[in-house]
């Protein structure tokens, strides 16, 4: 028995016993784990926040449209085409769904049935949420319509399509510490930016360029980075990168206009009109963080 | 005497395919653009109190986007995908239905607004805001940022 473990095929058992253990999902720890009840009202703020519109609702919804969320347009990428599901309050979406499955599928990554879900669903970000908005948030889906069906589904192309795979990405690229370690006296507005731009508001996914792993390069965090569907670059928005002052980033996430009066433009759009839908604080707090973002990661 | 035609000619011929060059349905389309940013510039300032709010100046800038959008897209043959630095996205060639229907109501809006002939910064800012709701919804789809 001994001989046969030490033989090749005892290092490949142990290999992929170490590698199953390894790749295994790691659901949050129910001491930390959002509480119910949430308040609805306070998770319309978070939504609005998350953008989970952007991705869920149809594409080019407007209105009240933009909170039906039965699964919107794929996200395709050179892994594939990422589809959105269905997230609306019906069987066909997160109706059945605990809050602790939420809150898992959130800031874990991890579905009800316990597989991995593909990080093109922002969770690396969203780990950083307090379990209280995650609690919120969950009220809030369950106050929007219902809507029946499930969007096709997606085409991930070989070997990202092996889910357990993603056990090992996470264990690189999912955690819940800042990103800046900002200095102690740091004013309030700067620290609740860090909280909706490192968190929710999930900006360095599409501002942070990537390793060759997919994950974010937070060395480089919201340098700017090529558009992860290959359509030109999203801009760099340090304060090295984007001149404008805190108040000229606040009115631009308000209004779409920048400075010079150009428009928002492709992507950025819909997270635009996220933003426009925030208290103003929010908005002068990312401003305010964007632009205490030092120059390099200390 | 001689040398100095010489010359002239030498650097007409020298700038002159510079020029053609640079000019074209790419520089032409950018500068409509660059004409709009500073008309709504303009009118934002004017909404905003930074400079006094003036009728004239108000009407000018509408006129000035009736024109733009009529003239905006002769400027995208099909020669003219890709060079120079341009920010036009394929979108514009491989779905030109929808791209139409976004001219379309470039011009119809900017049409609309300038009809208002607005007197007072309220009835601008109404005009104003009909045309630059178009920037962002044109923009989502038919302008790809390059840095």
């Amino acid at each position: 028995m001994r001989r046969w473990l030490a033989g090749p095929f005892g290092l490949i058992l142990v290999g992929a016993v170490g590698g199953w253990l390894l790749t295994a999902p790691q659901p949050i720890d129910p001491a930390q784990q959002a509480r119910a009840p949430g308040d609805a009202l306070r998770g319309a703020r978070i939504f609005h926040v998350g953008g989970c519109a952007s991705c869920h609702a149809a594409k080019g919804a407007k209105g009240a449209d933009r909170l039906k969320l039965g699964g919107g347009a794929a996200l395709a990428t050179a892994f594939g085409n990422f589809q959105p599901p269905n997230i609306s309050p019906s069987p066909d979406g997160i109706a059945g769904w605990s809050l602790a499955s939420f809150d898992n599928a959130m800031r874990a990554g991890i579905s009800p049935d316990g597989r991995h879900y593909y990080p093109a669903f922002p969770y690396a970000s969203y780990a950083r949420m307090t379990p209280s908005d995650v609690a919120d948030l969950f009220a809030y889906l369950g106050t929007l319509p219902a809507v029946a069906g499930e969007p096709p589904a997606g085409d991930i192309k070989f070997p990202f399509n092996i889910r357990r795979g993603i056990g090992l990405w996470k264990r690189l690229y999912l955690d819940d510490d800042p990103v800046i370690a900002l200095p102690a006296d740091a004013p309030a507005p700067v620290r609740a930016g860090q909280y909706l731009v490192e968190g929710p508001g999930h900006c360095g996914e599409c501002h942070t360029p990537r390793t060759a792993a997919g994950g974010l390069d937070r060395a480089r965090w919201l340098q700017g980075a090529p558009d992860a569907e290959g359509r030109g670059r999203v801009p760099g928005i340090t304060p090295a990168r984007l001149k404008w002052s805190a108040a000229e980033i606040a009115e631009y996430l308000k209004t779409g206009f920048t400075p010079d009066y150009d428009s928002v433009g492709g992507s950025m759009v819909e997270v635009q009109a996220n933003m426009a839908e925030l208290p103003q604080a929010d908005r002068a707090a990312i401003a305010a963080y964007l632009k205490a973002v030092p120059p390099k990661k200390p | 005497m001689i040398r100095s035609v010489f010359a002239a000619v030498l650097a007409i011929a020298v700038t002159l395919p510079a020029t053609i060059a640079a000019a074209g349905p790419i520089q032409d389309r950018q500068e409509i653009m660059e004409g709009n940013g500073k008309d709504t510039k303009a009118g934002g300032a004017m909404l905003k109190g930074e400079t006094p709010f003036n009728a004239v100046t108000a009407n000018k800038i509408l006129a000035n986007y009736v024109a733009a959008a009529k003239a905006f897209p002769a400027h995208f043959p099909a020669s003219s995908k890709t060079g120079g630095d341009t920010e036009a996205s394929s979108a514009i060639w491989s779905m030109p239905v929808d791209w139409k229907i976004a001219t379309d109501k470039f011009q119809k809006d900017t049409v609309a607004a300038a009809a208002l002939k607005p007197t007072d910064a309220a009835g601008f800012g109404k005009a104003f805001g009909m045309v630059t709701a178009n920037c962002k919804s044109c923009h989502e789809g038919f302008r790809i940022k390059k840095n």
